[in-house]
């Protein structure tokens, strides 16, 4: 099963990587972006019976440093079996 | 008695000689030099340093991958049994990731790499590590990272400021730490976290002895005069 997990900075907490991506996409001339956030995605392969739990254990235990970020987790389609 | 000190060193530390350079100088006896993947810490030991550097690359996050790192299971351990421990830099985002300090250090706010000497005031001259030092005493040290930006929910940095366990601020805006926080204590005031480089600043020919009233102080302290 393949996994996305979805990390961003908390509203609030300063994000100097996306001030500075808004400033260069303002240079570039594209008007009308008011604001731009960097987070991370991590693409995680797992066994498909892998526990809901474990998935949130990694965000909470490494994935994620919930002092500055939020995480969501997006399971995709299960890996397809041979008949 | 001899001073009894661990330097711990995780792949992507550069600041590990130095840190033992310093400890020994100023302590007279080296350090035991420890590896990150040293499941347990030599015993009795009066202090353990978390060097600087850029520990496994500074992947996923400054600290995070060493603060998983087997030692730092053992590092905690000591810690809650009251054991001393100074982290600097990426020492400091190591403590942070591992939960033994509150916080976190984000990107500097300016986006570049900070590298130059910078004016400090000692907050609190109360701890083991600070004790070298008068309140309020203004100093100098070096700094060097890029992320070291000092962040926390309003109600940590309520609670750190109100028990004082604001060791060190800057003296002007290096990095956009919030309330200028440069180092901070743990609620026992045994685990400190610090950017800036005290082991940098031990000799005249370093450009400056600032740091050296943080060795001297501890180690008087704990090996007891």
């Amino acid at each position: 099963m393949k996994v996305r997990i979805h990390v961003s900075l908390k509203p609030g907490v300063l994000d100097p990587q996306g001030r500075a991506v808004h400033h260069a996409l303002e240079g570039l001339g594209f008007a009308g972006v008011e604001d731009v956030r960097v987070g991370r995605l991590i693409e995680l392969t797992v066994a498909d019976d892998t526990a809901d739990d474990a998935l949130d254990a990694m965000c909470r235990q490494l994935l994620a440093n919930q002092v500055i970020e939020n995480y969501r987790i997006e399971k995709l389609a299960e890996t397809e079996r041979a008949g | 008695m001899a001073f009894r000190a661990a330097v711990v060193t995780f792949p992507g530390s550069n600041c590990d000689r130095d840190m033992a350079v310093a400890l020994e100088q100023v302590s007279g006896t080296a350090p035991i030099r420890v590896w990150h993947g040293d499941a347990a810490l030599p015993e009795r030991l009066d202090l353990i340093a978390l060097p600087g550097g850029f520990s496994y690359g500074d992947y996923l996050r400054c600290g995070a991958m060493a603060a998983q790192s087997p030692v730092m299971r053992a590092v905690a351990a000591a810690a809650g049994r009251g054991v001393p421990v100074l982290g600097v830099c990426n020492g400091f985002q190591v403590l942070t990731e591992a939960g033994l300090l509150p916080g976190a250090l984000l990107r500097n706010a300016g986006l570049a790499f900070v590298c130059r000497t910078v004016p400090l005031t000692v907050e609190n001259n109360q701890s083991l590590f600070t004790a070298g030092y008068q309140a309020g005493e203004a100093i100098r040290l070096p700094v060097a990272h890029h992320d070291g930006n000092y962040f926390a929910d309003a109600a940590t940095l309520e609670r750190l400021e109100g028990e004082g366990r604001v060791a060190f601020r800057y003296g002007e805006d290096v990095n956009g730490s919030q309330g200028r926080i440069a180092g901070v204590l743990n609620d026992a005031g045994t685990v400190l976290g610090m950017m800036p480089h005290p082991e940098r600043a031990i000799e005249p020919a370093h450009g400056g002895s600032d740091g050296r009233a943080l060795f001297a102080g501890a180690i008087g302290a704990l090996v007891g005069a």
